[in-house]
């Protein structure tokens, strides 16, 4: 599903060049569960954001579904993300003013898509997500759980093959970071390919496959027969 | 393994982006007031003073056509009566008289002739009394301003020097003087005269500055010695055809130069110089009323753009948000810019009925001038308001619609990427 080949990204920071993204090779198949850790700055962040189509590389080819990515402009890049990805922040990144069943919603209304079209899928989010009784209920009146489980609604609502999660539990308790995961979990069994980058070493030894990354490089992948080997360099 | 759709995005439907932003209108109040305050205020003064130039005009142009195309106005006095106002008020360098008039009545062309002396005098009847605007005229002055008598009847058809103790007044003036009891036939002091009421003038508004309904008519030569002036105020000439217009004109000239040694010393306006006269002052208020409007919607419009420039940054996370779900960059322009539009939109409707309001409050203090906006102005200003807003508004949204989605979401400003 989804392949990089050689793909740096680099910035510019005063006269120092920064490899974020150092030459990454890394291969993952349709309905994978993976674990991203690594130290701060090691590159996690930019992998997902690279993945997730919000940054674009410096260097090398990012393949999602066998389509090279790097040529295309940010129009289709915008609605591949719509289509194809669903993203998941620590910090939840809901719009305050909408209301919970709005914040879910936001995505069909992007992408145009008719009311009469839109009740039936949000209806059916909301109840997977056990969230019908807080529908109409303002982030700010949601327990830092619920306000995760909305933000993984609205990346869910439209279906997408690839669910990217950004420290999905970083700021929640254990409990709600459990469930939280839990939940995540669940909707990869389902057949949604899984990223999940995370701190936490119980979170990340959780997945099918981890991956840790140390100064814009895959260090160790734990399915030995996808370890990014540096090739050229 | 599905293969990759053809990129293609439908745009969002309007009623869902209306919600969208009327969500955001309603979130920041303070901020929405104040944009929709700015745009108010700026299509007010538009609709109002349009509104007022307007009724200014209507009233000017009602006020001479009352005259006729065909009268001719002489005052005494030269003056050069091409740009600027004619001399309404006159200092005399010499009397225009009785005899004059006369002389001006057997010119060929002319119809009719109303000599006209005008000035303030204490009327009185019993024990109530009044300043009241009294007139010295003749028969022919009542045809010539198209006044109407309600009750009795005009002055009578008497030689100009010949004075009598008669008078027409105005409806106000009765009902000041007479309350219910009838006037007619009632005797009027002025001064040391004494008048008798013959007629009673129909409800008329003003004319030519004069309100009718509290002035008291009296012959010409009966106010020559109220006012123990013997120079006319005006000469109104009618003449029997418009086609001589120019020659007649000039005869009338002639005939005051021979009359007066020689000196050409009386200043005759016709229509079309008095309404070519207010049409340059009509002008230069447009102007100024396009002025003011600029200014103001100048102010409006960069009002509205530091409101979305802040903005913008306000809502840089949203802004990435929005990218990351696959929002594409005309979408967030189109979010900013619709939202200044709905801005722009209320902001005008307000202004117009704001305008409307003071414009009626306007007409009930001063019925007699049509104060109105004109349909072309409200449309007018309503598409200069929403021209204004989108074009400033253009940068805020470019500058969020060209962020990079990455950026954006982490709000990270130029130091990286």
């Amino acid at each position: 599903m989804i392949e990089l080949q050689q793909l740096c990204r680099s910035f510019q920071i005063g006269d120092q060049c920064v490899h974020a993204l150092d030459h990454i090779d890394l291969k993952i198949e349709s309905g994978a569960y993976l674990s991203v850790m690594g130290p701060s700055g090691s590159g996690k962040s930019t992998l997902l954001n690279m993945l997730g189509l919000l940054d674009t590389p410096s260097s090398g080819e990012y393949l999602l579904n066998q389509t090279a990515t790097s040529p295309l402009s940010e129009e289709p890049r915008a609605t591949l993300r719509r289509e194809h990805i669903g993203f998941v922040f620590q910090s939840y990144h809901l719009i305050p003013r909408l209301t919970a069943r709005e914040n879910i919603e936001l995505p069909l209304i992007l992408a145009g898509m008719p009311p009469k079209q839109r009740r039936p899928l949000l209806d059916k989010v909301m109840t997977r997500l056990a969230l019908s009784d807080r529908a109409a209920h303002a982030p700010k009146q949601l327990s830092g759980g619920q306000r995760q489980r909305v933000a993984i609604g609205r990346a869910i609502v439209m279906k997408p093959q690839l669910l990217l999660a950004d420290e999905p539990t970083g700021n929640l308790d254990s409990t709600s970071g459990r469930e939280v995961i839990e939940l995540l979990e669940e909707l990869n069994d389902e057949g949604i390919t899984l990223l999940v980058v995370t701190h936490d070493q119980n979170i990340g030894e959780r997945a099918r496959r981890e991956l840790k990354m140390i100064d814009g490089r895959i260090a160790s992948d734990s399915a030995g027969n996808a370890v990014a080997t540096r090739t050229d360099v | 393994m599905p293969s990759l759709p053809v990129p293609t995005s439908e745009p969002m439907r309007s009623a869902d982006l209306i919600a969208f932003n009327l969500k955001l209108i309603e979130r920041q109040r303070l901020r929405s007031a104040m944009l929709l305050a700015a745009i108010a205020i700026s299509v007010m003064a538009i609709n109002l003073l349009t509104g007022i130039g307007e009724g200014g005009k209507q009233f000017v142009l009602a006020e001479f056509n009352l005259l006729g195309k065909n009268v001719l106005i002489m005052l005494p006095g030269k003056r050069e009566t091409t740009g600027g106002i004619p001399p309404l008020t006159g200092e005399t360098t010499r009397d225009l008289t009785l005899r004059d008039a006369e002389a001006i009545a057997r010119l060929g062309n002319v119809s009719a002739v109303a000599p006209l002396i005008a000035g303030k005098m204490e009327i009185s009847h019993d024990k109530l009394s009044r300043e009241a605007f009294t007139i010295g005229s003749n028969r022919a002055f009542f045809d010539i301003r198209q006044l109407d008598v309600a009750q009795g009847k005009a002055l009578p058809q008497l030689p100009l020097e010949q004075s009598q103790a008669v008078c027409v007044i105005g409806s106000k003036l009765r009902k000041e003087l007479f309350g219910t009891k009838p006037a007619l036939g009632q005797w009027l002091r002025a001064a040391d005269s004494r008048f008798r009421v013959i007629g009673i003038l129909k409800d008329k508004g003003q004319g030519l500055g004069f309100d009718m309904n509290e002035a008291i008519i009296v012959p010409v030569a009966s106010a020559q010695a109220l006012f123990n002036q013997a120079g006319l105020f005006r000469v109104f000439i009618e003449l029997r055809s418009l086609d001589g217009l120019q020659k007649s004109q000039q005869r009338i000239l002639a005939l005051l130069k021979e009359r007066h040694e020689g000196k050409e010393d009386v200043t005759i306006i016709t229509q079309d110089s008095l309404l070519w006269a207010f049409e340059n002052i009509l002008n230069t208020l447009t102007l100024a009323v396009a002025g003011i409007a600029g200014i103001s919607m100048l102010v409006a419009g960069l009002l509205i753009m530091n409101v979305s420039l802040i903005a913008v940054s306000q809502r840089t996370p949203e802004i990435g948000l929005l990218k990351a779900l696959g929002c594409p960059a005309r979408t967030v322009a189109l979010i900013f810019l619709s939202e200044a539009s709905i801005m722009a939109l209320s902001g005008a409707l307000l202004g117009i009925l704001m305008s409307e309001l003071l414009l009626y409050l306007a007409r009930e203090l001063y019925p007699t001038i049509p104060f109105t906006t004109p349909l072309w102005a409200q449309l007018g200003s309503a598409l200069i308001a929403t021209v204004t807003a989108l074009l400033f508004a253009a940068i805020p949204a470019r500058k969020a619609a060209n962020m990079a989605p990455v950026d954006a979401l982490l709000d990270k400003k130029a130091g990286q990427a």
